[in-house]
């Protein structure tokens, strides 16, 4: 029997209390334990950046972390980026919609926490920064393209929202 | 589930990591993961013990050295995020060629959670890391239960992938000696993609006196063999020399003889040819920086 140990984690603001094998990744331990299967997994060997989540705030490859390192630490996944808890879209995700930045959809989880990172380190990106910024994000389908437009007109979207909240004061 | 079983340890202090390593056979030391977590996943390792550094607070540090050389130094803790490497205000201003390595490590993702210990012990041969080692000529320091010792970066790998590390001992820090202001600067290197291991890397650092000639010269090559090599009879022969494209492109010329090695990415002719024009575009550019410092 695998050695055990009980973690205390948050994940999209739920505090989680969950007893796991101390060799499950964080990205399993997200999606069979809490079975929040947004988070998808592709070559588990971080390369593809499909597990991409936010650990306290940062982008990192949920498959290159243990569900123990997560113990006493801030997890969002893709299923904590709607602002009312899944009724609408967030500001990056209605742009991906609008824009066709996502075809079959594995990569998405991934693309977006990663840019939700950037967008809050980098509010008005470059085209260049964006590329640079999902550089370690394969997705198969679109040619990174419309992803890049998404990305770009969420960014935008975004400072509106921002400047007209500062108008409006 | 990917790795295979093992039993885990989260110490909180180096003294307590020191313990675990004396007490415990066939054990891993886990840092940031980027590399040791792939490894578990395919099972190309099998540890009974892997001890988590990740909760060892008083390895992450980037500082000044005290009582340093004239021109300074920068000790740097190996549990140091590379995040935290590239965003050092410190790091950019006294050490720029690892500011701008750093920014060519993997990805925003990896750089969050790989350390500089990790990347130091992990040892490919075309880390980003590593060639700053070498070019800086840093020195290690290791910690082992009969106390810390120092080691030259030049004694520091000892094989391929393989540092001059006892099983006991522990990786705790790195003291990088910085140039004067104004130095030259450049790292330069040629990847498939963006983000992945170097083919071939060269780092370079050069000084220069009122009139133009070069004082001291650091020229290192990553990705030719089993470590990063310093180009000594490059290095060498820029001494007194005025910096210019045609002379840069003569004295770049012997690294077409340099040994490299052969693989799945390049062969070793490629690597060559990588090494005399990546050497020669590394020296430019820190050649053109130190007047572009010196006119602002």
């Amino acid at each position: 029997m695998s050695e055990q140990r009980t973690i205390a984690v948050t994940v999209n603001g739920k505090a989680y209390a969950k007893t796991v094998p101390v060799r499950l990744t964080l990205a399993d331990f997200l999606r069979h334990t809490l079975r929040l299967t947004g988070t998808h997994l592709g070559c588990e060997h971080g390369v593809c950046g499909a597990c991409t989540v936010l650990f306290d705030g940062h982008s990192a490859r949920s498959c290159l972390m243990l569900a123990v390192q997560a113990d006493g630490h801030d997890i969002v996944t893709v299923e904590g980026l709607s602002p009312d808890g899944g009724k609408t879209l967030h500001v990056l995700q209605q742009a991906f919609h609008d824009h066709h930045g996502l075809q079959c959809g594995f990569c998405t989880p991934g693309i977006l926490t990663t840019l939700i990172e950037l967008l809050r380190d980098n509010p008005d990106p470059t085209e260049e920064d964006i590329r640079v910024g999902i550089s370690g994000n394969l997705c198969r389908c679109t040619g990174y393209h419309n992803i890049v437009v998404a990305a770009l007109e969420a960014a935008k979207r975004m400072l509106d929202h921002r400047r007209q909240r500062t108008d409006d004061r | 589930m990917k790795p295979p079983a093992f039993s885990y340890h989260d110490p909180r202090s180096t003294g307590e990591v020191l313990n675990l390593l004396t007490s415990l056979d066939n054990a891993k030391l886990l840092a940031g993961g980027q590399s040791l977590m792939p490894m578990l996943n395919m099972r190309f390792v099998l540890p009974d013990h892997v001890i988590d550094l990740n909760r060892v607070a008083e390895l992450s540090y980037i500082r000044e050295a005290a009582g340093a050389l004239e021109s300074g130094a920068i000790e740097i803790g190996a549990m140091t995020r590379q995040r935290d490497i590239e965003f050092s205000d410190l790091i950019r201003s006294r050490c720029p060629l690892m500011h701008e390595a750093i920014r060519q490590v993997g990805h925003r993702q990896t750089r969050n959670r790989g350390t500089l210990g990790g990347s130091l012990c992990h040892l490919d041969p075309a880390a980003e890391l590593v060639a700053v080692a070498a070019t800086l000529d840093a020195s290690i320091t290791v910690a082992g239960r009969n106390g810390s010792r120092t080691i030259g970066f030049a004694d520091f790998p000892v094989a391929y992938m393989t540092p001059a590390l006892g099983p006991d001992e522990l990786l705790v820090g790195a003291r990088f000696p910085c140039w004067r202001d104004p130095h030259g600067y450049a790292f330069v290197e040629f990847s498939r993609r963006h983000g992945d291991f170097a083919i071939v890397a060269a780092a370079a650092l050069i000084e220069e006196d009122g009139a133009g000639k070069v004082t001291r010269a650091a020229l290192t090559l990553g990705g030719m063999g089993p470590a990063p090599i310093r180009a000594r009879e490059v290095e060498q022969a820029l001494i007194g020399e005025i910096i210019g494209e045609q002379r840069l492109r003569e004295l770049c010329e012997p690294l077409r003889e340099v040994e490299a090695m052969d693989d799945i990415h390049a062969p070793a002719s490629y690597r060559r040819q990588l090494a005399t024009v990546l050497s020669r575009r590394a020296l430019n550019k820190a050649h053109e920086r130190i007047a572009a410092r010196a006119a602002s």
